[in-house]
């Protein structure tokens, strides 16, 4: 027998030059930076980008945000040699701090169905100062109405609150970007999971 | 490395052992932890996947924090060693799992631009490493004792001397962040951070010091064992 589970702490204001080095220019090297798939991986490539609020509707400036899923044919990466293979790493982390708006900006791939029955998504992790355990919650598509609605996930969300899990497309000159914005709290606040 | 998918449930999380999300003696806590109830959720293998990584991804001195960060000479402060296991619950080794640390350098300050504390910086230390554990959980890392420093959350707050820590485990489930800390340290009983988390789980967040791990003429050794979620005895229904 253990002592049981260790504690989650805070990963406090400082973690940038530990977890996420080259995005904020530290001299150390970052093991998953926020571009998921190189230019050569399979699949239709995205952007994913958002920006966190408190309570009080304040951009976050100092979260890190981390990203899993599948590949663009439903496949989770289970080794690093497939991923160096692929292109495709299947996680990703950024911070909020390095851009002017302090939003989170992923370049991947739009991930494909992992299993019959279920839409898309993109599993999220959510940490930052102020929050003493990480947060888990999941991204949907906009365009994947049909997916969504027999998503058995989304379907044991009350339906008031499923818009929060929903990504918007936005089609730009340089790509398909979906924008996930994550309120912690609030009337809108978005569904997090105990996973 | 093969990271294969699991073939049972993760444990839950035992949310007696965590801190709860509003904890308002950390006042970020207020306008920042959800406040709605978690969702239970049913998770498919393919989002239980842990990331992928190998050795081959890391430093060689990624695990020494004294000498990765090195430009003119030594880093200040008192060498020590931070070593231990990562064990699932039921108390079984969780090998080759990333174990990524940050930290302060003995004088309180953290190279984070925004830190502002008026203490040095120290030209040889960075303060983050990372090592991966081996066959039997065990990992090892030699540093610098980090120094205390203070906050902005009320009047004369400190922070314990503390070593901030980030492991994955064997899912996506499994993942920890948390900090390490050290015996006898008076600023634990006034810290905030570390009171969140309920009484009778506190003292798993602190080192251990022993001659064990303290290497002679050299380094004092504390040893930290951590406890990730693990998987259910049980195997997942297909
Ligand atoms: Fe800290």
């Amino acid at each position: 027998m253990t002592p049981g589970q260790t504690p989650s702490q805070t990963v406090g204001p400082f973690f940038a030059y530990g977890l996420t080095a080259e995005q904020y220019g530290y001299p150390f090297t970052s093991l998953f930076p926020p571009r998921v798939a190189e230019p050569r991986a399979r699949g239709e490539h995205i952007r994913v980008t958002g920006r966190l609020f408190d309570g009080e509707g304040k951009t976050i400036p100092d979260a890190m945000v981390e990203i899993a899923h599948v590949d663009a044919e439903g496949r989770p990466v289970t080794s690093r040699d497939t991923a160096v293979a692929s292109g495709f790493r299947g996680f990703g982390r950024c911070g909020t701090g390095t851009s002017a708006d302090q939003s989170f900006e992923f370049h991947t791939i739009k991930p494909g169905v992992a299993a019959p029955g279920t839409a898309p998504h993109i599993n999220v992790i959510v940490t930052m100062r102020g929050l003493l355990v990480h947060a888990f919650t999941r991204l949907y598509f906009e365009d994947e109405a049909a997916a969504n609605a027999a998503d058995p996930v989304l379907a044991s969300v009350p339906a008031e609150r499923r818009a929060t899990l929903i990504a918007k497309r936005i089609a730009l000159p340089e790509g398909v970007e979906y924008r996930f914005d994550i309120q912690m709290q609030g009337p809108n606040e978005t569904v997090f999971f105990d996973l | 490395m093969d990271k294969p998918l699991p073939t049972s449930l993760p444990t839950p999380r035992d949310w007696t052992s965590h801190s709860p999300y509003i904890h308002p003696d950390y006042r970020s806590t207020v306008l920042r932890g959800p406040k709605r109830p978690l969702l239970p959720i049913k998770a498919h293998m393919a989002d239980l996947a842990a990331p992928v990584y190998g050795h081959e991804d890391l430093g060689e001195l990624d695990h020494d924090l004294t000498r990765n960060a090195r430009r003119n000479g030594e880093p200040l402060g008192e060498r020590i060693i931070v070593a231990g296991r990562v064990l699932d619950e039921r108390g079984r080794p969780v090998p080759d799992t990333l174990v990524e640390i940050w930290q302060a350098n003995a004088a309180g300050r953290y190279v984070h631009k925004v830190d502002q504390h008026d203490a040095p910086l120290d030209p040889n230390f960075l303060g983050a490493g990372r090592c991966m554990t081996d066959s039997e959980g065990r990992y090892r890392f030699m540093t610098i004792k980090p120094g205390a420093y203070p906050w902005g959350n009320h009047h004369n707050a400190w922070r314990p001397n503390h070593i901030h820590l980030s492991l994955f485990g064997s899912t996506f489930a499994s993942r920890l962040v948390t900090q390490l800390y050290f015996p006898g340290d008076p600023l634990l009983a006034l810290d905030p951070i570390f009171l969140g988390t309920p009484e009778k789980a506190r003292e798993r967040l602190i080192s251990k010091f022993t001659l064990d791990v303290t290497e002679p003429g050299f380094a004092l050794g504390y040893e930290f064992n951590i406890v990730l979620r693990g998987l259910a005895a049980t195997p997942m229904e297909k």
